[in-house]
């Protein structure tokens, strides 16, 4: 089997609710990308990140086919989550696992073989960092919260997974500290593609690729032209924070709230 | 003609499983399908309508639902080959999972639905050991770690299975099971099929009809609850 790192992952055009062919050459993915998928409910955008997730082989009902370093990835990549260059970590995640967190982890780790003593606890700490609400080695996966889980679930894919390409399906959801997620991820030189409705996620993401009727509509490279609404989204999402914060502590918030 | 038997708990997804099988088999293989089920089934039906096959259906009533699609095996090879079929697929009812339903010279499926819980794997542990493939559905609904885990508990039971997982209803990651039936061989001899390993047994008197409680009715090979962890084992 071919074992050279990812380099990039390539999504070729499928066709839309309609039949017709999406507008779109490839769609290129790189260590270090950061992608937006954005659209209406129901436009398909779930269905893209699980044709990445998949690797499609024009076998899924939008047609579409993802190569890996241009050409079909070797069949472990597909069969054995273990190889598989991209972690997906869905909308509606809720772990169904019987377990306690440190217990999970630890399967995890061993199921990649990996020989690291610290890894679970480094990873729940990590996990910590991307939520207000303390995730405890001994809770059990089931009794987590929605933020918790897929604050577990993101550092899992970072540290243990280690997949170079993540996919997040509207992370902005679940309470989760996002634009430290995004840190970490940049820092870590992983790709990242965000479904999101979330004009902050989307305004942090290099290219956007916008979804109609089940399929790519085009995909936009803003570059430098937004910077300006960069700025706003970032003080306003400052506001809001504070504001999520002083609430959750259950303060009045009666002092002038645009710092 | 190639015999596959799939098996696995209910609403684990067998029919899903064997519905886009025979939806991408269809147009190179001549199909027959045969359900095994307690007192309702209606996969037989289903199927029938959408792609026009063949199929039967067989209730097993008071009988293990496994070891009457055992005792029916033979029949239904019979019957499938005067179909003409040169694949035949039979779906368990899937139920008590302390037996495995596999035979010699057919593959042996069995799917486990990902959503089922993290021990599922270890109890049912009879039929992933004798299985040649697993079938993990609702692949969509859990995540990278979680599959990974589930796995890793499947490896437990049984390191050589071959597992594909799957989001049935659209059929992603089928075309691993798909070559493996297809790369299967065929039945060799019909009447030398055996099972691949001792079911449990009909050990106590209860199995064999009798209503009374307690240890004072009742005779035969099975143990006092302080005299062992099991009560039989068979060998």
């Amino acid at each position: 089997m071919d074992t050279s790192p990812t380099r990039e992952i390539t999504i070729l055009p499928g066709r839309n609710r309609r039949g017709e062919p999406e507008r779109f050459e490839a769609i290129t993915i790189r260590p270090g990308d950061t992608i937006s998928i954005v659209g209406p409910t129901g436009s398909g955008k779930s269905a893209l990140i699980n044709d990445i997730e998949v690797f499609a082989r024009n076998d899924t009902a939008t047609g579409r086919t993802v190569l890996v370093n241009g050409e079909f990835p070797p069949e472990e990549f597909v069969r054995d989550p273990a190889y598989k260059p991209v972690a997906l970590i869905t909308q509606n995640t809720r772990c169904l696992a019987d377990l306690t967190v440190a217990e999970f982890l630890a399967m995890h780790v061993r199921s990649r073989k990996i020989a690291d003593d610290g890894i679970v606890e480094r990873t729940i700490a990590l996990a910590n960092e991307f939520t207000g609400e303390e995730i405890r080695a001994g809770a059990r996966m089931t009794a987590l919260s929605g933020g918790q889980t897929r604050s577990l679930l993101v550092a899992d894919a970072v540290l243990i997974a280690a997949a170079p390409v993540l996919l997040l399906d509207e992370v902005e959801n679940a309470g989760i500290f996002k634009e430290r997620v995004i840190e970490v991820l940049r820092a870590g030189g992983k790709a990242v593609i965000f479904v999101t409705h979330d004009p902050l996620v989307s305004l942090l993401s290099a290219r956007r690729i916008v979804m109609r009727d089940g399929g790519v509509e085009r995909v936009i490279e803003p570059l430098d032209r937004e910077n300006e609404a960069l700025r706003e989204a970032l003080r306003l999402d400052g506001i809001l924070h504070r504001m999520r914060e002083e609430i959750r502590a259950g303060n009045l918030i009666t002092g002038p709230v645009g710092a | 003609m190639k015999l596959a038997v799939v098996a696995g708990p209910p609403s684990a997804g067998k029919t899903a499983v064997v519905r886009q099988t025979i939806r991408s088999l269809l147009d190179r293989h001549r199909i027959v399908y045969l359900k095994i089920d307690v007192v309702r089934a209606f996969e037989d039906e289903e199927l029938a309508a959408e792609f026009g096959i063949p199929v039967r259906k067989v209730y097993s009533g008071d009988l293990c639902p496994d070891h009457a699609g055992v005792m029916v095996m033979r029949d239904a090879i019979a019957w499938a080959e005067r179909e003409g079929a040169d694949l035949l697929l039979v779906e368990s009812a899937g139920l008590c999972l302390r037996c495995s339903p596999y035979t010699t010279q057919g593959l042996g499926i069995v799917v486990l639905s990902a959503v089922s819980g993290t021990n599922t794997p270890l109890k049912m542990a009879a039929m992933l050991a004798l299985a040649d493939i697993a079938v993990v559905t609702r692949i969509d609904l859990v995540s990278q770690a979680e599959k990974e885990v589930f796995r890793e508990r499947i490896r437990e039971v049984n390191p050589d299975l071959d597992i594909v997982e799957t989001n049935a209803v659209q059929g992603t990651g089928m075309r691993y099971l798909l070559r493996a039936i297809e790369e299967y061989p065929q039945i060799t001899d019909p009447d030398t099929i055996v099972l691949r390993g001792a079911p449990p047994l009909g050990v106590c008197t209860v199995c064999i009809g009798k209503t009374e409680i307690g240890w004072q009715h009742h005779f035969g090979v099975v143990r006092r609850l302080e005299d062992a962890d099991y009560l039989f084992r068979g060998d």
